[in-house]
């Protein structure tokens, strides 16, 4: 019997507790209730949920905050999802929705440890922002890559990776989702996000060197040296000279790729482009 | 026994094989190459042309600011070129190049051996001449002197000391220079004095230099102080100088003003004394070549320009090819890959070193053994700083007084892990900074 009843009353007491506790629950919990928009779970679900940061936003969900809280979505894209999940947030919130061409990151720099001869060896911690705060770098170029890796560190998404041959990192971009981590983490500013292009069809100058061409040429074999022949090729003026240095603007090149074919130091580079067809003459 | 600031320290093999070799004058160079900022500050601003003819001590970059300091040519000769030049760091800097011919002085510079102990000139005229010569802190940090000299108008300091501490291994310039030259610190010191209007003036040397305390004692004759300390680096920060010889404690974040000390280099003293006395701006300095590196070592001056390469030539070139070669001491140098980087006026020495000596040993494991934390002499942890700027997370560091770091190496030198700490805390410190600068902006 006294088992019995020592079960019993056990049994009822965390019942009473349960019961009680619920009540205590659901009081607060309409008490002190959070008013939130019910789209903002809907939205953040939609996202890709990487919480990259890529745009600008502390994670997924408060860039969902901002987008249902935004009149009509100007400035605000999610880099990882792109136009599709754009396109599906905004139908979903009854707004237009933000057109924004494909990115992809884009290393700026063709220095490879062949066209770029080392001049002194830097045997310090290997980071990139630590390299950069001592001095100018291994080679005499001082605007090239370091090739200590923060880049490949900063991806969130193992699209970069250095090329121990060349020294340089190097962007997948199937994988890339132009979310900019590494374009912050590059203290010499190497990496641009760039359009992704026609059929995925890239030019550009892979170099950011402003020193005269005499310098930057010595220091290094692909460096750009400001020589102005792509300027002048170019029939879109798509390209602009500053500072020694050529830069394409990836809305105005139609990728006629007639700069390619000019550049004296092979600085420009195309990517994406099918094999040439070898001609009769070889 | 000999005093020492409070806390922390280590005491590096001192390899002060040049100390007993006498200051040479070093030749004129072929081409002086000087660059427009040699000092904490504005740049100065080139004020010569290509083609134009100057002489030694002639203005040929102007002052840019209060915090500034003006460049005098260091040779005669013509101008060849005002643009960018490779500085040691290999990054591009202006500077003026000059072709050497012949070595005609300005006229109002008095050129005599004889020294001129009287000096009564007003406190302001004392630092307008000091400005007027460009001089800088000469124990590398090269802070513009004149603005040193004059306080903010509601701090006032009541003591000067002279820094002959030269803790740093390997240099010997500045122990050559207190040595050969007691008399010219002695005089330079009292100047210095005067235009702050301090009450005590003490010379501080390391006790590992007794010749130099001997002499500057003599010299001295009981008109400054001169106090021995105990060898330990880094006796020669301005705050473990200060600590060691008042007793007084820079608060952190502060400057040495703030407890009402005022801290100058002997080779400062020196520049202080030619400027007031003799009008002669700040055109050589005194550095010390030596290593494994190199054949011979040896003490020099050596005009402002004269590139590092024909001083390693003139000690006999390189052993082999991979050496470090370290502009300053093997503590707090900067190693540069540029052999044609010309001597500034914060250069205190050429470290060539070799072998393993020049190499950073692997970088292993942190063991928990706190020696960095006893050994730095700012109380900081540098273990963990090293840890929070490693995760990403060096604003956690700020409170923990990352920016009190002096970046004298102490805890780097001692890990028996061979961490790259302060190499990490200096990323750490720029990153605070830059958060402090952004809240401060708000």
């Amino acid at each position: 019997m006294l088992l019995d009843s020592t079960l019993l009353y056990t049994v009822l007491i965390l019942c009473a507790v349960g019961v009680i506790a619920a009540a205590l629950l659901y009081v607060v919990a309409q008490r002190f209730r959070v008013e939130e928009d019910e789209r903002i779970d809907v939205v953040a679900a939609k996202l890709p949920g990487a919480n990259c940061g890529g745009c600008g936003s502390a994670g997924c969900r408060n860039f969902a905050e901002k987008l249902v809280a935004s009149e009509d979505l100007a400035g605000l894209f999610c880099p990882v999802g792109g136009a599709a999940t754009m396109k599906d947030v905004a139908d979903y919130l009854g707004r237009a929705p933000v057109e924004k061409a494909p990115q992809t990151a884009v290393v700026r720099c063709g220095g490879s440890c062949a066209k770029r001869p080392h001049t002194n060896l830097y045997d310090g911690a290997a980071s990139c922002a630590m390299s950069a705060m001592l001095y100018g770098g291994q080679t005499g170029c001082i605007f090239g890559c370091l090739g200590g890796g923060d880049c490949a560190a900063a991806c969130n998404f193992d699209a970069l990776s250095m090329n121990a041959l060349t020294g340089l990192p190097e962007v997948d971009q199937t994988r890339c989702t132009a979310c900019g981590a590494c374009a912050k983490a590059c203290p010499k500013l190497l990496i641009e996000l760039r359009n992704k292009g026609f059929r995925d069809r890239r030019v550009y100058v892979s170099c950011r060197n402003k020193d005269k061409g005499g310098v930057a040429r010595k220091s290094c074999a692909a460096a750009c040296i400001g020589c102005g022949k792509c300027v002048k090729a170019c029939a879109f003026e798509a390209i602009a000279l500053a500072d020694n240095l050529a830069y394409i603007d990836s809305n105005k090149c139609r990728l006629c790729r007639k700069c390619v074919a000019e550049c004296p130091t092979g600085a420009i580079v195309e990517t994406g482009f099918p094999a040439l067809k070898q001609t009769k003459d070889g | 026994m000999a005093k020492k600031f409070r806390k922390g320290g280590v005491h590096p093999p001192e390899n002060k094989s040049t100390r007993n070799l006498p200051c040479e004058t070093f030749p004129l160079p072929e081409v002086a190459v000087i660059p427009l900022s040699q000092h904490i500050g504005a740049p100065s601003v080139a004020c010569v042309e290509v083609g134009q003819t100057v002489v030694v001590g002639q203005l040929i970059g102007r002052s840019g600011g209060f915090v500034s300091a003006g460049v005098h040519s260091s040779v005669s000769g013509r101008v060849t070129a005002v643009g960018d030049v490779t500085d040691i760091r290999g990054m591009r800097t202006p500077a003026v190049m000059i072709e050497v011919e012949g070595d005609t002085w300005l006229d109002t510079v008095d050129r005599s051996e004889e020294i001129v102990h009287e000096c009564d000139l007003a406190p302001e005229e004392i630092v307008a001449r000091v400005a007027e010569a460009g001089v800088v802190g000469m124990g590398g940090a090269t802070f513009p002197t004149h603005v040193k000299l004059s306080p903010p108008p509601n701090t006032k300091a009541d003591t000067l000391i002279i820094n002959g501490a030269e803790c740093e291994p390997y240099i010997t310039c500045d122990h050559r220079l207190m040595v050969e030259r007691s008399r010219e610190i002695v005089v330079g010191a009292t100047i210095a004095s005067r235009a702050l209007g301090v009450e005590r003036t003490v010379i501080a040397v390391e006790a590992n230099k007794p010749d130099a305390i001997e002499a500057l004692r003599l010299a001295a004759a009981g008109r400054v102080e001169v106090a021995e300390l105990r060898t330990r680096y880094p006796q020669g920060g301005e705050k473990q100088l200060i600590e060691a010889v008042t007793g007084r404690r820079v608060p952190s974040g502060g400057l040495p003003i703030a407890v009402g000390a005022v801290v100058q280099n002997v080779g400062t003293a020196v520049a202080v004394y030619e400027a007031v006395q003799k009008r002669k701006p700040l055109i050589e300095r005194r550095l010390t070549v030596t290593g494994s590196g190199v054949a011979r070592g040896g003490n020099f001056a050596v005009r402002i320009g004269t590139p590092f390469e024909k001083l390693i030539d003139h000690c006999g070139g390189l052993r082999d090819d991979q050496i470090k070669i370290i502009s300053g001491g093997p503590m707090m140098g900067y190693a540069t890959g540029n052999m044609q980087s010309p001597v500034t006026k914060g250069t205190t020495g050429i470290l060539a070193l070799s072998g393993s000596e020049a190499r950073r040993r692997p970088e292993t494991s942190c063991i928990k053994c706190a020696k960095c934390v006893s050994v730095c002499p700012m109380g900081l942890e540098p273990y963990l700083l090293i840890k929070l700027v490693r995760l990403g997370r060096a604003a956690d560091a700020e409170p923990r007084a990352i920016l009190d770091c002096i970046e004298c190496g102490s805890c780097a030198y001692t890990c028996p892990a061979s961490l790259p700490l302060l190499d990490f805390i200096r990323t750490g410190k720029r990153t605070v900074a830059q958060l402090k600068r952004e809240r401060d902006a708000k």
